[in-house]
């Protein structure tokens, strides 16, 4: 297919330089440069052992164990339950058996393979990266095309290192201005959702622009992308600049020396040309955003701080109201109540939306001479070997085991549970992660979507708090 | 995969927005756990009680609609996981086909990797469908013909539905999406080669 004349978006040209081949329909297959595995992708292998094929590439894939492993430790014999232990010693054989690079539980990279990719340099501008996930859209934060894809589709890639996929249409959001204190990449994507739905980008690629964006640090802008997903976005970008380089400057698998310079070079061009048209336009005003909570079973269902739980009678229509009684029933909320009356009983900061270094460090700041409320359960769950050990030399553990937090292995933990993470049933969780539905912190679990630093404000209050009254800038 | 052609049965609604893979089946359920013996959990927050028994304010657990095998639904349906056991769950259930507004996208994908059809359709005619067969339970019948790209509403008229030809291909056929990407293995290999020769630092960081 004849390339656009024109100016061009980035994900376009991201997408046309990995375009093996196109149809008539619109299929196109598509060359990816980068494959990352987790411990839930077994059944991938099992679909290539049945057909007796092998992975085509195996020295572009990746693996790391992060949905099963124990956050209590680091030894493989210690995952309490056999099915979870199954999960992650079958990863180990099937990466051992293809000659694929796993970073196992005992690597000092091992970690959530959103937190991995980036950390170690494997996710680089322009390239088309995807991972049987769901949050892969994280990536994008670096300039690459990264999603999600399911087991048959790992399978595919595994055994013909390409995809089949549709050209979907293009979103940006721009959110302009300058975030106040406390205002993270966290409050911007549940803003971004509350406005735009969790369906506004279905079948789209979002890319986040504007000058509040690129004030976001790396970290900042991998929770944004991280969440794309979450907005219905089949993916989240953000243009590579010097924030970008910087951080992966000297990475393990960043290139080095001149073909770091060529590497940059290319990577300058990637951002979308001026003029260039998008699908969808969204803006937002960055100044006015808030720190954010969620009080429903959707990431949608977000409101500033000093908000209040909505009133189903004011909502558009009936099925809408019906939904709204539905979730504040489970969550065991009122309408009218204030967002900062909300007690809670368990605290979760971690996961690959919310676990990197700077989440960290925002949440020892809240955590540091204060302690846990009583009847509250606070847990650290740093996303990577790497992250504990930084946190670990800036002294953060021992903030936050001060404060009356546990400081944890890395994992995925809480954020779905698979391991075994779970809050009881009516227990309500402050949590730095992705996602409130129904139970996915355990049956009857209620989850609040917020940041770090609104997560210790919570764990330290017992209750939600805005952070700004503890912290101030 | 399962081939589909033609299905003509009983269209259970369930039109909430923003199901969830999560709500479809908890990822608890999924450890461990075989593809085949998914369906008995579908949905169980909301389809059964606290002791275990069937909840009679879920549609699904209507007698008219216990074995219907399409499900009409709200717009996002599946968003979140990427997951497969969602899609092996509802085919579980005995669901082939499900019509809805929108999809997530992940769920979208993977429900054509296994043979369950996802077919969008407007919002509204989606609600007049479910108006019919609500209207005549357990006798209003829906047919989804993936041949001719067409639903037929209870009331017989025939509405066009998109699918891309490669999909439509496939499950018509019951095809094997490795193999015959495999055919195109010169492709891909030049592909490499062009590739290779303009980006060397993408093909030498990596190894």
């Amino acid at each position: 297919m004849s390339e656009p004349i024109g100016p061009r978006t980035m994900f376009e040209k991201i997408w046309s330089r990995h375009r093996v081949t196109e149809r008539e329909d619109g299929q196109t297959l598509l060359y990816v440069g980068r494959h990352l595995l987790h411990d839930g992708g077994a059944t991938a292998f099992d679909v290539l052992r049945r057909r007796g094929l092998k992975p085509r590439a195996p020295d572009r894939i990746f693996a790391t164990p992060d949905h099963y492993v124990s956050t209590a430790s680091r030894k493989v014999e210690e995952i309490e339950d056999p099915r979870h232990r199954e999960m992650v010693e079958k990863l180990a054989r099937n990466t051992a058996e293809h000659g694929i690079r796993q970073f196992g539980l005992g690597d000092p990279n091992q970690g959530i393979v959103h937190v991995v990719g980036p950390e170690t340099g494997l996710s680089q501008p322009g390239i088309l990266l995807v991972c049987g996930d769901s949050h892969t859209s994280t990536h994008g934060a670096l300039g690459a095309l990264a999603f999600g894809i399911g087991s048959t589709e790992v399978a595919h890639v595994l055994a013909t290192q390409t995809l089949w996929q549709r050209q979907p249409k293009t979103m940006r959001i721009t959110v302009d201005g300058t975030l106040g204190p406390q205002v993270t990449g966290k409050d911007v994507i549940l803003a971004i959702i509350a406005r735009i739905s969790a369906a506004g980008a279905t079948e789209h690629v979002i890319e986040f622009a504007g000058s509040a964006i690129r004030g976001l640090s790396m970290e900042g802008r991998l929770t944004l992308c991280n969440m794309s997903i979450e907005a219905g976005g089949r993916a989240g970008m953000v243009a590579p600049d010097e924030t970008t380089y910087a951080y992966l400057a000297g990475r393990a698998y960043a290139p080095k020396g001149a073909e770091w310079d060529q590497a940059v070079a290319r990577w300058r061009q990637l951002p979308s040309d001026e003029g260039a048209v998008f699908d969808t336009e969204v803006t937002l005003d960055g100044n006015a955003i808030q720190p954010m909570v969620t009080w429903g079973n959707s990431p949608e269902d977000a409101l500033p701080i000093d908000g209040v739980v909505p009133d189903p009678a004011a909502a558009p229509d009936a099925e809408r109201r019906e939904q709204m009684e539905r979730m504040q029933a489970y969550m065991g909320l009122t309408p009218g109540m204030p967002l900062t009356d909300i007690g809670i009983d368990r605290v979760f900061i971690g996961s690959c939306t919310n676990s990197r270094i700077e989440d960290l460090r925002a949440a020892a700041a809240v955590a540091r001479g204060r302690k846990v409320a009583e009847g509250v359960l606070a847990w650290v769950v740093p996303g990577s070997e790497p992250v504990k050990r930084q946190a670990e030399a800036e002294g953060l553990h021992e903030v936050f085991r001060t404060a009356g937090f546990d400081w944890r292995e890395p994992g995925c933990s809480m954020c779905l549970g698979t391991n075994g993470d779970i809050a009881r049933p009516g227990q309500r969780v402050a949590s730095t992660s992705n996602r409130n539905f129904m139970g996915r912190q355990g049956p009857g679990a209620r989850t609040h979507l917020l940041s770090p630093a609104m997560a210790a404000a919570a764990a330290v209050t017992g209750r939600f708090t805005d952070v700004r009254r503890l912290v101030g800038g | 995969m399962q081939p589909f052609r033609t299905v003509t049965g009983i269209a259970a609604p369930l039109l909430r927005a923003n199901i969830d893979t999560d709500m479809i089946i908890p990822v608890q359920r999924l450890v461990g756990a075989s593809r085949d013996g998914l369906g008995p959990y579908g949905f169980e927050r909301f389809r059964y009680l606290a002791d275990g028994s069937d909840n009679p304010e879920f549609p699904l657990n209507r007698k008219a609609f216990r074995t219907a095998p399409i499900l009409l639904a709200g717009e996002n349906f599946g968003c979140g996981s990427s997951r497969e056991g969602a899609v092996w769950t509802l085919m579980g259930m005995g669901l082939r086909c499900v019509i809805a507004p929108s999809f997530g996208d992940i769920f979208h994908n993977n429900c054509f990797q296994n043979g369950l059809l996802p077919v969008r359709l407007p919002e509204a005619l989606i609600r007049r469908i479910a108006e019919a067969v609500e209207a005549s339970p357990g006798n209003a019948r829906v047919t989804v013909d993936l041949e001719r790209q067409e639903v037929i509403t209870p009331w017989g008229e025939a509405v066009p539905f998109a699918v891309d030809a490669r999909k439509k291909q496939a499950m018509l056929e019951g095809l094997d999406e490795i193999a015959l990407t495999k055919q195109r293995a010169e492709e891909i290999a030049a592909w490499q080669a062009r590739d290779r020769a303009a980006r060397p630092w993408a093909w030498d960081s990596v190894s």
